[in-house]
């Protein structure tokens, strides 16, 4: 069932070198990513998962920022290329989109200009069929009358519009890989799911693998093959959709998944919190790095920090194999 | 595994490198900025007590002619050489540069006065803030020199109206920064708060929209000392500004300017004064704002 | 919809018409600071020695004796027939004065302008994009020794070197393009650069600062997600969007520019407009006083008009709002 893999990152650490010295954003993070599949990276703000993203792509300023670890994309390790070798792959073999569609566009160019400026770069192609082939892309992406609409300009368009023109521009060259920080969060929900299920459709069309950054994990439940979870910059869990929802093993994934509200249940209940703050990159916790805020913390999460184990469902907690599995009323009751 | 970290080893102490020199590379930039600061006010200060111990540091007036010694080149009994008088150029020089500090001071001193209460009083009341910001507007829409050398020219060519020129010409720029400062403040919660317990305008001017005008206030005031610096000398020479025989560092230059084939001193001591004076006071600006607000658009002025 | 090339000639008139109420505001505060100010032209017409029965003959002849209101209303009336005055001293109508003097300050300001445009935008853009370097720095120091250098120093600095010691260029002096392109240019070299060294430090530290908040913006790093070349970034995506705030300081310093002239055309005794306006200040040249200032502040105020509409050339944001 398992197609090939597509993408493997591994070991990945993400270093931004600040005026107060070097900050760790991302540390050891693995996860792989085969072709037509969806794979979730989850996580509040600041876990690190836009970081690795946009490390994927190496899109980070690298004179302030370090990257150690691997990413192999088709044999080769993407930290290791030239800039050169890194473009001719941004946009082609993988592509991006963002979280703000109303920024991530250039105001002062027309959208055809944008996607026909992929295409110019990626393929030998004139002017006139990179402008034909973006018309082609933008009515992929179900914006109407788009003859019309590729000569308008960004301000000129709806942000929906706007994250299907990104999507246009991200697919203009069939590439293999899509990575996704966040493309729903500035939206609209109506539009969420529209965007969501383009994403989709087109993921299948292209036979692509899709990263899809999100904090949100109904996005993740709605569209996920697989999930990894962040937390401080390290994954703390990663398995199969259904598994994760289903039989969550780290205290953090299951205080994230309490905290979504269900219509199904008790609606007179708390939502439950998961106590504490983010603590700083600048000030990581010995030990585990959940354990602060953990209420299943002992002293030897205090001490030493878990590595990231199992196989097909991997979790990093000292516990997981313990008490954690019968989580439930007990833990719900402790959180309040 | 030992290979493993044998390599870890070698990359971590290569990327400690890094961040050393990276590290490095910041503490030269801070650096830098403070220096800036610091270069700005010795400068300054420099030049401030030069122009206060101008006639205890030459041995000539700047006003005593010797026919005979002519446009003489620099030497060791005329540092700066002679003028086309006869006229020891160091002294010269020096109580131009005196001049032009204290025109320079004057009008900064006039003008954070008028524009402070300009500036505030229009931030308050609506009523003035259209009539005084429209006038601004129209003294700002024409080029200060030229309103400057109309004003000297009618009023007569001396240090007074000088400074009252300058002062006419730079209180709008310092009436705007102080008006955008204040209005920040007047437009908090806690100011109609106040004025419900019944602050006078007064105090409310003064005592909380006042303070938060300090910073831009003290940084505008050095640029305004610049360009005061910078038009004065502009203006005498033309021959719009301080009248000759008086020195000052304009007049010099008009007066080397005639000479400049055979005379260069005359050309190039009063205008490194004039350079220095300015550049300092630029610096100092420059770097009181970086410390002040960093967050100021650096290109503005 | 109304084809855009009509919307944008309907604008441009509505603009133009719009110009005049703050013309006629500006001829009004002219007319009047000019004849507030003390000082009497039939006096310094005459000089020292004058009696004050010819002095008042003069007056009376000049139409210096009638009350403020009157004169102002038969020079404003004029105004409206295109008649700006004419000058007693140099017994010439206004506007021809204008004129003749007209070209030089034009090549000189065109000159000036291009060269620090030509030179500070790249300057600003390289320190921008190597931000902290030693390139950045120097570029930055210079540029503060720019607006530290009052222009007519740097012009005396400049005629010492090129004109003096060198003598590669003419220490002063000006002439007409037709006696030949090269000859023009010579002559202004030194102007132009003196006038420009100051506007460039201007326009390179705003190029310097939009650009670096341009290249923080989103859509870099779209394009840098596209495989865009980073040479493609700068030039293409970046510097159309940090155009607008560099076009408002170049706008801005038109005025620099005009008061620049003002002086290096002393200096160099260039005959522009710059020498008739300190003569006419000097000799209390009402007529000519008076509408040459109202002349420059027309050009500035066009200037402007021309910045705002080129705001609309280079960002298609400020084209809408101009349709609704």
């Amino acid at each position: 069932m398992q197609k090939e893999c597509l993408l493997e990152v591994s070991g990945l650490k993400t270093t931004f070198l600040t005026e107060n010295g070097p900050v760790t954003v991302v540390n050891g993070v693995s996860f792989q990513v085969s072709a037509g599949e969806t794979l979730g990276v989850v996580g509040e703000s600041g876990c690190g998962k836009s970081v690795t993203s946009e490390s994927i792509l190496r899109l980070l300023n690298e004179k302030t920022t370090r990257y150690e670890g691997e990413i192999n994309y088709k044999n080769r390790n993407l930290l290791s290329l030239t800039e050169e070798e890194m473009r001719s792959i941004r946009g082609n073999e993988i592509s991006m989109i963002f979280q703000d569609p109303m920024t991530s566009l250039n105001p002062v160019y027309t959208i055809g200009d944008q996607i026909a400026e992929t295409i110019m770069i990626h393929q030998k192609v004139g002017k006139k069929a990179a402008f034909a082939k973006a018309v082609e892309m933008l009515r992929l992406t179900g914006i109407p009358s788009p003859e019309k609409r590729v000569h308008e300009y960004p301000h000129e368009l709806s942000g929906g519009m706007r994250q299907r023109v990104m999507i246009a521009i991200a697919l203009a060259c069939q590439p293999k890989l899509l990575v996704a920080d966040e493309p729903t969060t500035a939206l609209d929900v109506t539009i969420q799911t529209q965007i969501l299920d383009l994403i989709q459709d087109l993921k299948q069309q292209l036979d692509m693998g899709v990263i899809l950054i999100t904090h949100d994990l109904g996005v993740v439940a709605e569209v996920c093959t697989r999930v990894v979870v962040m937390y401080l910059g390290e994954v703390v869990e990663e398995a199969g959709v259904e598994e994760l929802f289903e039989n969550p093993l780290h205290p953090y994934t299951q205080g994230l998944l309490q905290s979504v509200p269900q219509l199904d249940g008790d609606r007179s209940k708390k939502l439950y919190v998961i106590k504490g703050a983010v603590p700083s990159l600048t000030n990581v916790p010995k030990g585990c790095r959940f354990a602060p805020r953990c209420n299943y913390a002992t002293d030897l999460c205090r001490q030493s920090e878990p590595e990231l184990m199992g196989n097909r469902h991997k979790v990093r907690c000292w516990h997981a194999d313990t008490n954690l599995q019968k989580e439930g009323e007990l833990y719900v009751a402790d959180g309040s | 595994m030992d290979a493993k970290t044998v390599l870890e080893g070698t990359y971590f102490s290569d990327s400690r490198k890094e961040l050393q020199k990276e590290r490095r590379s910041l503490l030269i930039r801070r650096f830098l900025s403070n220096r800036m600061l610091l270069t700005g006010s010795v400068i300054t200060v420099l030049l401030g007590i030069i122009a206060l111990l101008a006639p205890f540091l030459t041995s000539y007036t700047p006003l005593e002619m010797q026919m005979v010694k002519r446009l003489q080149a620099p030497s060791l009994e005329h540092w700066f050489g002679t003028d086309n008088f006869g006229r020891d150029l160091f002294s010269r020089v020096v109580h131009g540069t005196r001049v032009s500090m204290a025109v320079g001071i004057s009008v900064a001193f006039i003008t954070m006065i008028t524009g402070t209460v300009i500036g505030l009083y229009s931030a308050y009341y609506k009523f003035l803030d259209h009539i005084l910001m429209r006038i601004c507007d129209g003294l700002m829409a024409f080029p200060g020199i030229l309103l400057a050398i109309a004003l000297t020219a009618a009023l007569g060519s001396n240090m007074i109206n000088v400074i009252i020129a300058l002062s006419i010409i730079s209180t709008p720029t310092i009436a705007r920064v102080v008006r955008s400062a204040a209005i920040v403040v007047k437009e908090q919660v806690y100011i109609e708060a106040l004025r419900a317990q019944g602050a006078s305008a007064s105090r409310i001017i003064w005592y909380h929209m006042a303070p938060n005008t300090v910073s831009p206030l003290i940084i505008q005031i050095t640029f305004v000392f610049a360009v005061s610096v910078l038009i004065e000398a502009a203006l005498s020479f033309l021959g719009a500004g301080i009248a000759p025989p008086n020195p000052s560092l304009g007049n010099i230059l008009y007066d080397g300017k005639v000479v400049i084939f055979s005379a260069w001193w005359m050309t190039v001591f009063p205008g490194l004064f004039i350079l220095l004076s300015v550049l300092g006071l630029n610096l100092f600006g420059d770097g009181l704002r970086d410390m002040l607000d960093p967050h100021t658009n650096k290109a503005k002025k | 919809m109304i084809e855009r090339g009509t919307i944008l000639k309907i604008y441009i008139l509505q603009r133009l018409i719009s110009l005049i109420p703050v013309l006629l505001f500006v001829a009004v505060v002219v007319f009047f600071i000019i004849h507030l100010t003390p000082g009497d032209p039939a006096a310094v017409m005459l000089g020292a020695d004058a009696s004050p029965a010819e002095v008042e003959a003069l007056r009376q002849e000049l139409g210096l004796d009638r009350p403020i209101i009157q004169q102002f209303f038969s020079w404003f009336g004029g105004l409206f027939t295109g008649d700006l005055g004419t000058s007693i001293f140099l017994k010439a109508p206004v506007f021809e004065l204008f004129v003749d003097h007209l070209g030089p300050t034009l090549s000189l300001s065109v000159l000036a302008q291009g060269f620090a445009m030509l030179i500070a935008i790249p300057m600003g853009i390289v320190a921008a994009k190597r931000r902290g370097t030693v390139i950045d720095q120097t570029f930055m120091v210079v540029s503060l020794l720019g607006i530290s250098l009052p222009g007519f120093l740097l012009a005396l600095l400049l005629s010492l070197i090129f004109a003096v010691q060198l003598g590669w260029l003419p220490a002063a002096g000006y002439r007409a393009m037709d006696t030949g392109l090269w000859q023009h240019f010579k002559y202004l070299i030194m102007p132009a650069a003196a006038l420009g060294f100051i506007q460039a430090s201007l326009i390179a530290r705003m190029t310097r600062s939009s650009m670096l908040d341009v290249l923080s913006m989103n859509y870099i790093k779209t394009a840098r997600a596209k495989g865009v070349k980073d040479i493609v970034i700068v030039y293409k995506h970046a510097l159309r969007n940090a155009f607008i705030p560099i076009l408002t300081v170049i706008g801005q310093t038109f005025g620099n520019l005009i008061a620049g002239t003002v002086v290096i055309e002393s200096v160099f005794s260039i005959p522009g407009v710059g020498q008739l306006l300190v003569q006419s200040i000097i000799s209390r040249d009402y007529a000519v006083l008076q509408g040459v200032v109202l002349l420059i502040a027309a050009s500035y105020v066009l200037i402007n008009l021309i910045v705002d509409l080129l705001y609309g050339v280079v960002d298609p944001r400020v084209r809408l709002s101009r349709r609704s």
